[in-house]
């Protein structure tokens, strides 16, 4: 089974991003990591491997930096990497991503993409459905628990009332929520093998994309800071905490 | 400048709030608004629909829009869209408004806004980052219909009184593989509704063990009005089942009183309440951020303070 985890560098989720003139956040020289979110994808996706044989390949488009992202892959234990970087792609928008994972999917066999359900620094969220959408292949959502038997794949998503069972045949593209899998711990092995494992970089123009297949659609016009509410009143006290939240649900009138 | 659409995701109950919040801004920016409802009830939600804006609602009762997911409606919107020329179409940024834009995204290659907080224009919106304390406004370019996915209950809904004229809808169904729905499991939950409650009583990871969560429980029903919530961190870790978390990706709340009792306030859960009447919040370590938002805040332990607190709503209720 051919596995693809779609994998992104992102600003250390700890600190606050910077963003730079261009309104673009800094990744250069910045603390970075490969996105928590997508520790989830990874699991599955050796998971799944780890039943049904076959290789992970992650497919990460960013900076050199972004590089780090997939080495904590391949010490997890993933295979091989694939990472695109490109000066055209500075500041690219989820749809010229999608353009360029999907393109960077397509060069090679694959049985099931995994990815996260969304960033942890842009929160989009429709990353994957749009990959999914231009590879035309069913993609299964905001997993919680993933199934893959014969050439079906049947997850568990969450929603309001409980959860919906959700299946397609192989190929297709699952989302993970941080249910699914609990991401392993690289080992100190893991993290020597990956140095010597084979991460290929390519460029737009290795994946037969131009400059016009990822021209921003959207342009930052303005930033200001969201207005902040003042202080409240602090209480340290255990006694009189417990009278000021009473007081506070009777100013309230909801008791 | 042509008309704004807005996807009205369908309830068990009929339009979800995000539909009626959807038109409402929609009908601020356009004299031209349409809803697109698909799926069992769509017919049904069109007088409601009308009442809060829609002109036209495009309508397909066909319960392959609830059988396939995403791809059905993407489809059949993008047919629409390829007719009807909308400037602009409004989602919900939720599971099913994301399934559906995303994909529409890969057929009409058009630039795509999540969690957008307000809509100036057909092609300028707003959203907030970095735990929004940041406001961005963004220009929206490329190939129309753009495509925006507004946060829930960042628009406050208001009927306009008006009437639709329904359109039925031909669902289009790609060829090849469907991801389909095979299967619905409903989790009961008691109590008023987590949206619904007058105060919110949530817990985090300071709660420390899930037996402390009933806690939780007695403080919400001495109070009366009151849902338990949680954040995602609680969620995730299997204590409480997911229609319990308020957050990013789970349940916006503006209730009278949020209690936030061992939550650190992290961008994904104060993204969901954050809009409440009064925030009072409890946690161990003096630089929680959620102290930032919270009109009350107390440094202890919020396990220790529970108790005594149960207590002290009880007695106040009892003496009235």
């Amino acid at each position: 089974m051919d596995v693809v985890v779609l994998v992104k560098y992102v600003p250390d989720p700890t600190g606050t991003p910077k963003l730079g003139e261009d309104f673009l956040v800094v990744r250069e020289g910045e603390g970075g990591t490969l996105d928590p979110g997508d520790e989830y994808a990874v699991e599955a996706g050796l998971q799944a491997v780890e039943a049904h044989g076959g290789e992970v390949t992650l497919v990460s488009m960013g900076p050199e930096v972004a590089m780090s992202a997939i080495r904590k892959g391949l010490s997890m234990g993933a295979h091989r990497g694939v990472l695109i970087t490109d000066p055209a792609l500075r500041g690219a928008d989820v749809l010229a991503t999608a353009r360029v994972l999907a393109a960077a999917v397509a060069r090679g066999p694959y049985d099931l993409v995994f990815t996260g359900s969304e960033s942890t620094d842009g929160y989009t969220g429709t990353l994957p459905m749009a990959v999914a959408g231009l590879l035309g292949i069913p993609a299964l959502t905001f997993a919680r628990k993933i199934q893959v038997e014969g050439g079906t794949v049947r997850i568990e998503r969450q929603t309001d009332l409980g959860y919906d069972v959700i299946e397609a045949p192989a190929p297709a593209l699952v989302s993970v929520t941080a249910s699914a899998a609990e991401p392993r711990y690289a080992t100190l092995k893991g993290i020597m093998a990956a140095k010597s494992k084979p991460v290929e970089q390519l460029s737009l123009a290795d994946l037969g994309l131009g400059p016009a297949d990822v021209a921003p659609t959207q342009r930052v016009v303005g930033i200001t800071p969201a207005p902040t509410k003042d202080r409240g009143e602090i209480v340290t006290d255990g006694e009189a905490a417990v009278a000021r939240i009473v007081d506070l649900l009777v100013e309230a009138k909801v008791i | 400048m042509g008309a704004i659409f807005t996807y009205a995701e369908l309830g068990p109950q009929g339009p979800m709030p995000s539909a009626l919040e959807l038109l409402t801004k929609a009908r601020a920016l356009s004299g031209e608004v349409a809803a697109v409802a698909l799926g069992p009830g769509a017919s049904a939600a069109a007088p409601v629909l009308g009442t809060y804006g829609a002109g036209t609602v495009y309508a397909s009762d066909d319960p392959i829009f609830t059988e396939v997911v995403g791809q059905a409606a993407a489809h059949t919107l993008a047919a629409l869209a390829a007719t009807h020329r909308p400037s602009l179409i409004l989602f919900p940024a939720s599971q099913e408004g994301r399934d559906v834009a995303g994909r529409l995204q890969a057929l009409t290659g058009s630039t795509l806004m999540s969690n957008a907080t307000d809509v100036l224009a057909p092609d300028r919106a707003v959203t907030q980052i970095f735990g929004d304390t940041q406001i961005v406004e963004v220009a929206l370019e490329g190939p129309e219909p753009r495509l925006v996915l507004m946060r829930s209950k960042a628009v406050a809904a208001e009927p306009s009184g008006g009437e639709a004229t329904v359109v039925p809808v031909e669902p289009v169904v790609p060829e090849g593989a469907l991801a389909r729905r095979v299967e619905r499991h409903e989790e009961p939950a008691s109590g008023p509704k987590l949206e619904e409650a007058r105060v919110v009583v949530s817990g985090g990871r300071g709660m420390q063990d899930p037996a402390n969560l009933q806690l939780l429980e007695r403080l919400a029903r001495a109070i009366g009005d009151a849902a338990v919530g949680a954040t995602r961190a609680i969620v995730d870790a299997g204590w409480l089942p997911y229609h319990y978390q308020v957050g990013q990706t789970g349940k916006t709340v503006k209730p009278e009183v949020y209690l936030a009792f061992g939550i650190s306030g992290a961008t994904q859960h104060v993204v969901g309440m954050k809009g409440s009447k009064r925030i009072v919040a409890v946690n161990k370590d003096p630089d929680a951020p959620i102290f930032s938002l919270a009109d009350l805040g107390v440094v202890g332990d919020a396990l220790a303070l529970l108790p005594k607190l149960i207590e002290e709503v009880e007695r106040r209720k009892a003496a009235g």
